[in-house]
């Protein structure tokens, strides 16, 4: 008996150990196609949709604010690229990214096990699995931080930070694996190039419902609340703006032509997006504002989003124009008719923006740009005489808005049952520097 | 011993503090201060928010000088500092109890 179990054993041993031996060659045979071109230009525009965080949003915003909330504002861009870079490593990748069931990923690649030297994903087969982790990491981290322009200059920041992180897991990981995980959206058709849905659209509706949620800020309507520097706010506009060329050209995932063309819509709306704001604004007030210019490079830079690798360069021009006009209105006239306090027009300038260029995408999709082995034929718009795109775009504009809004709400409405989402009155006359973290522009 | 008390427009303060100087004014104190009298503000307005500013910059400038110096002093200060439009400032003259220069300890009409 044990001799023959002995015998067992060694034939065993002995055909795992083939087994193990010819692993390495399978290994081989599957050899990623991992390139260097592409993953040296993936790598840079990680870098760049980083700094649009980092510091570009962060100045953008706290030019704007007043004085006694600058460090808070810069604050909550900081904690939550922080925060929201853990979570993506711990779960958010997995669950964006792995797996092709309609709604959610899986736990596959939970704390990024299993990516090895060789690993790719299937969205990215030429760059390694772990620079698409951090490309997609960096459009996470911004979607969270544009939301807190919203709740600027009133939010409690322990609430913000239980928000951020509610707010990756379960409103921005479902949308980003529906649009680009292989979930029901892709699967629809819906063309979403660098995040017009997932992430301009999505921020721009939870910093609505935000609004709304929190109230408006003492004072709104009647105390001046002058932005404190502009200067700031251009300079942060600067950084989103060459920012923005990684948001874009790195979303063609390859060093190639269409990056290219996604960069070059993407310059060329954020320029004509610029002018339209302006000269509305000269038009309506008589003068240009400086606010108005960053703010129009701004809104056409969103309404491109969803549509820069699909388009040609002359329709990134229109889209930038009426991306700037649309979001003028929406700024303006609806923000004042509605009376909600977005306090740096998240929704006026990236939810309007994203939602408008994402139907746009619908209408001026040019199939040459978009074929791949994937899509031998590629995406074609409504000039193309594809009108079906059009509501298809529409469908996930949809269904973005109402998971976004919806989860947006019971999300806070779930912490203020723990906390208050707000500082206290007080605090909010002190400023939220002094009070929130014991500091202070001098 | 006078306290002379000058609000200006900001962009008077080289101009004044020449003046002063020409007439053997030795020291100066110049802080920015927000004011208005006559002068009515202005309205700014950010992405279709309108802000009344009813405050303008302004420079407030103390100069302490002798009791009989005081009119040569006021001369001065409106030769300099008067554009003729609305905002031009105002000037006033209290009294000083006691006046001591830190380096030295003179007192006085010294310190001055």
């Amino acid at each position: 008996m044990r001799r023959a179990s002995t015998r067992m054993a060694c034939g065993l041993a002995a055909a795992l150990s083939l087994g193990f031996a010819a692993l390495p060659a399978l290994a081989q045979e599957t050899t990623s196609r991992i390139d260097g071109a592409d993953t040296a230009w993936m790598i840079s525009a990680t870098t760049l949709v980083l700094m649009m965080t980092i510091p570009g949003l962060a100045l953008f915003y706290c030019g704007m604010v007043r004085k006694k909330n600058v460090l808070a504002t810069m604050a909550q861009s900081v904690a939550c690229t922080a925060l929201c870079s853990l979570l993506w490593f711990a779960i958010g990748y997995s669950l964006s990214f792995i797996g092709d069931a309609p709604w959610l990923g899986t736990f596959e690649r939970l704390f990024l096990r299993g990516i090895d030297m060789e690993a790719t994903s299937a969205f990215a087969p030429t760059i390694p699995e772990l620079l698409y982790v951090v490309y997609q990491m960096a459009f996470a981290i911004f979607t969270v931080a544009l939301i807190a322009g919203a709740v600027a200059d009133r939010m409690r920041f322990s609430a913000f930070l239980w928000f951020a992180a509610g707010w990756l897991i379960f409103v921005y990981v479902p949308i980003a694996h529906w649009v680009w995980g292989g979930g029901f959206l892709a699967s629809a058709g819906a063309l979403d190039f660098a995040g017009g849905t997932v992430v301009q659209l999505n921020a721009g509706i939870a910093g609505l419902i935000a609004a709304y949620v929190l109230g408006k800020r003492h004072g709104y309507g009647s105390d001046n609340f002058a932005p404190h520097d502009l200067s700031l706010a251009v300079i942060g506009m600067g950084m989103l703006w060459i920012g923005w060329l990684g948001f874009a050209g790195g979303s063609a995932l390859g060093a190639n032509a269409r990056a290219a063309f996604a960069i070059t819509a993407t310059h060329l709306a954020a320029s004509a997006g610029a002018l339209s704001w302006m000269l509305l604004e000269w038009w309506t007030r008589r003068k240009p504002s400086v606010l108005g210019l960053i703010t129009g490079a701004v809104a056409g830079l969103a309404t491109i989003t969803p549509a820069s690798g699909f388009v040609l360069p002359w329709h990134g021009v229109i889209i930038g124009v009426i991306g700037g006009a649309i979001c003028f209105c929406a700024c303006t006239w609806v923000k004042g008719r509605l009376g909600y306090d977005d306090s740096l027009d998240v929704f006026g300038v990236h939810g309007v923006g994203g939602a408008a260029g994402t139907i746009l995408t619908g209408v001026f999709a040019v199939a040459a740009l978009s074929v791949s082995p994937d899509s031998p034929e590629g995406s074609s718009g409504l000039l193309e005489g594809n009108a079906r795109q059009v509501l298809i775009q529409l469908y996930a504009v949809i269904a973005v808005l109402i998971w976004s809004g919806a989860l947006t709400f019971v999300l806070l409405k779930a912490i203020e049952f723990f906390l208050p989402l707000r500082v206290s009155e007080q605090h909010e006359i002190e400023g939220l520097d002094l009070t929130q973290h014991g500091e202070a522009v001098q | 011993m006078k306290l002379i008390i000058a609000i200006i427009k900001p962009f008077k303060l080289e101009d004044v503090r020449d003046a002063l100087v020409a007439v053997g004014v030795q020291g100066m104190t110049a802080s920015e201060v927000k004011g208005y009298g006559r002068q009515k503000g202005h309205t700014e307005i950010y992405r279709g928010a309108e802000y009344a500013v009813n405050f303008l910059p302004k420079i407030r400038i103390e100069v302490a000088v002798p009791a009989d110096r005081v009119a040569t002093v006021i001369e001065a200060i409106i030769a300099s500092a008067k554009t003729g439009q609305i905002g031009d400032g105002k000037i006033f003259v209290t009294t000083i109890d006691q006046a001591v220069r830190i380096r030295t300890g003179e007192t006085d009409a010294d310190a001055l």
